[in-house]
């Protein structure tokens, strides 16, 4: 009785050696920054296997200002030369190629759901970590590094070893103002950044079959930072009404084939899991991080801990080292702290139902700190455009960007200054990752409008009155 | 891709856990070319060991004369974790180091020290934090690691056992390289997409 995971992983072992596999790959994605995996294949006089199972976008190192412009726009040389190399590798090896100016152009991670060319049941890999996303659709989705990739282009085949299975199940019903953002740091913070190394997470529970496809790709993104090989939820029928339509997703008869191969993967009803974790998905407040790991994280209504009373030695050093690098100081409720600096967007939260949440509170308010919103891919801009979302925003204050990964990598020239203190959609606090000395507080879209309308952490229920 | 037999090193101790790719390398870095001339080492953990001003800090381990030469680092729990970032390797394989130790690492940091010929070898926490202990103690001292038996020796002689799968045992013992030990299963790979896509022509 296989698990939703053991099901994909026996559909695609080519050879099985015991202990490891020749998984096959049915899809790449790619973005600008794989750059050192296709030096690496010219240099060894290699190409592309299977270019229509490849699909790439430039995000990483994209201007979010003045997009217009082009390659011009472009102020850092380096970048401009990997830019302009993205163009080039995928002309010359045959690769669908969306550009910085194209129409479809996005981060990888929102382009591949988006396009349906992520799809339940298939195996998927990118040169990125948070390539769990895309988990969400019932997918097998994970990251892997230049060399791997190289192999995945000349290949479609990696090596791997079959990773372990933990089933961590939400079950209630979430409260207003709760969102995937907030279940996926609430269990970060229960299992920490290494609960779930070298397993590949199933979330399951009421909470999961009620989110709508955003919220559940916002929960698999995340996976990654508690250490998981991968995130999945089962396909169902929410999964299949986001997909139907979709450019890549199988039509007329394909679609019915499908449907129908699509419906057997759930874990069957008395799969096994090399380990079980639950949480009540009713007492999950919105949720935040105080500290440098995603780990480190505390519902809205919780003051800053004291890291003498953790009595694991390890989190108790990374807790001073990060209330010493956050400036901030014990039992200080997280209510009080100030902020600078509001991002919203990213792989994590740049989707549309993210966008309408943000908007949702900064409705007919002002922000009172400088902030900037990147939409997670052109189109969610455009769709975003057309709902009239973007003047929200800027009526609000705040800047309406072009999409790309902006804030959340900082590689791109967008970064938050040293010292200053941002409320951020993004998916990582760690020290320097939004900018040299930039404090990173992770929180859901609606919880980071909120912050930029009051200047301090706020907790986004109070806002939402009537709304 | 490099063998990996056996080196003895000068070994520095980090005690802090989860160290991530991006204090390795800050993402800033990743954009440069890798050429023989210009490798990643000018990177390596720059933020930690350059102040605001470009300066060194003098508290930061590498900068520390007896560490100029370390070959190995002794870290704790989930060494690696967060960005896939492949420069993470390149900067320490730059710099002169050639294996990790801790007791245990980010999955896909782990698998890209493999692809590189950089040795990630799993050792339990209370054995690390004794070599942590005594490598501090005697700054610059050495440990030696034999892959073939698996084993590490301490500054005080003391050998321990450490962890590795003997599938990546055997790449770095061999220098093997993946994409050949996968183009040698083309036939297989053929026979697979026939029958794959014949069921979901789609994706093809």
């Amino acid at each position: 009785m296989p698990t939703l995971f053991e099901k994909i992983w026996s559909q695609h072992v080519v050879v099985d050696k015991g202990n490891e596999a020749l998984l096959y790959i049915d899809r790449n994605l790619l973005h600008d920054g794989a750059f050192h995996a296709f030096t690496a294949l010219a240099k060894e006089g290699r190409k592309v296997r299977k270019p229509r199972q490849q699909l790439a976008t430039a995000d990483h190192y994209v201007p979010t200002r003045e997009r217009d412009k082009g390659l011009a726009s472009v102020n850092d040389a380096d970048a401009r030369e990997m830019l302009r190399l993205f163009d080039v590798n995928g002309a010359e090896h045959g690769i669908r190629c969306f550009g910085m100016n194209d129409s479809n152009q996005g981060i990888v991670h929102v382009v591949g759901p988006e396009t349906g060319f992520t799809q339940p049941g298939i195996t998927l890999t990118c040169g990125d970590s948070h390539t769990s996303t895309h988990g969400a659709l019932g997918a097998y989705a994970f990251g892997i590094g230049a060399s791997q990739l190289k192999q995945v282009l000349a290949t479609q085949c990696l090596w791997q070893k079959k990773p372990k299975t933990l089933r961590i199940t939400v079950d209630g019903q979430l409260g207003a103002g709760v969102t995937g953002k907030d279940v996926i740091l609430a269990i970060i913070a229960k299992i920490g950044t290494a609960g779930a190394t070298g397993h590949v997470i199933e979330y399951a529970g009421s909470v999961f079959r009620a989110m709508a496809m955003e919220g559940r790709l916002t929960v698999c993104n995340m996976s990654i930072e508690a250490g998981a090989r991968a995130g999945m939820i089962a396909p169902d029928d929410v999964t299949f009404q986001y997909l139907a339509g979709r450019e890549y997703a199988p039509k007329g008869a394909q679609w019915d084939t499908a449907l129908e191969m699509w419906r057997t993967l759930p874990s069957d009803g008395g799969a096994t899991f090399d380990r079980e974790v639950s949480l009540d998905g009713g007492a999950i407040e919105p949720t935040l991080t105080w500290g440098t790991t995603p780990e480190e994280a505390l519902p809205v209504s919780a003051a800053i801990p004291d890291p003498a009373s953790f009595s694991d030695v390890n989190k108790r050093a990374h807790a001073e080292s990060a209330l010493r690098y956050m400036d901030l100081k014990p039992g200080t409720p997280l209510t009080e702290i100030k902020i600078d600096r509001v991002f919203i967007g990213t792989c994590t939260n740049g989707r549309i139902a993210d966008l309408r949440a943000a908007a949702a509170v900064l409705k007919g308010r002002k922000v009172t700190v400088q902030g900037w919103v990147s939409p997670g891919s052109t189109v969610t801009k455009r769709q975003a455009e057309a709902e009239g979302l973007h003047r929200i925003f800027e009526e609000a204050g705040l800047e309406w960007r072009a999409s790309g990964c902006s804030g959340c990598a900082a590689m791109n020239g967008d970064f938050v200054p040293a010292g200053m203190r941002s409320a951020s959609t993004s998916n990582r606090n760690f020290e320097g990752r939004q900018g040299k000395g930039a404090r990173t507080h992770l929180m859901s879209p609606a919880m980071a409008a909120a912050a930029a309308v009051t200047g301090r952490i706020t907790d986004v229920r109070t806002l939402m009155g009537g709304r | 891709m490099k063998t990996f037999t056996k080196l003895t090193a000068v070994a520095a101790p980090f005690d802090m856990a989860n160290i991530d790719t991006d204090k390795i390398i800050p993402a800033r870095y990743l954009r440069k070319l890798r050429t023989a001339d210009a490798g990643y080492d000018p990177w390596l953990f720059y933020d930690m060991r350059f102040d605001a001003d470009g300066r060194e800090k003098p508290e930061f381990i590498l900068n520390q004369a007896p560490w100029h030469n370390t070959g190995i680092i002794v870290a704790a729990a989930n060494f690696g974790c967060g960005s896939s970032r492949e420069g993470a390797v390149y900067a320490m394989m730059d710099w002169g180091i050639r294996a990790a130790v801790a007791p245990s690492f980010g999955d896909i940091h782990y698998a890209n020290e493999i692809q590189n010929g950089m040795l990630p070898a799993i050792l339990a926490e209370e054995h690390c934090a004794v070599l942590r202990e005594q490598l501090r103690a005697k700054p610059g001292s050495t440990i030696t690691i034999d892959l073939e038996p698996q084993t590490i020796t301490g500054p005080d002689g003391k050998t321990y056992q450490f962890e590795i799968e003997p599938v990546y045992k055997e790449r770095l013992l061999k220098g093997l390289d993946d994409v050949g030990m996968v183009l040698q299963e083309l036939p297989a790979i053929e026979a697979f997409e026939k029958r794959h896509f014949a069921k979901m022509p789609w994706i093809a």
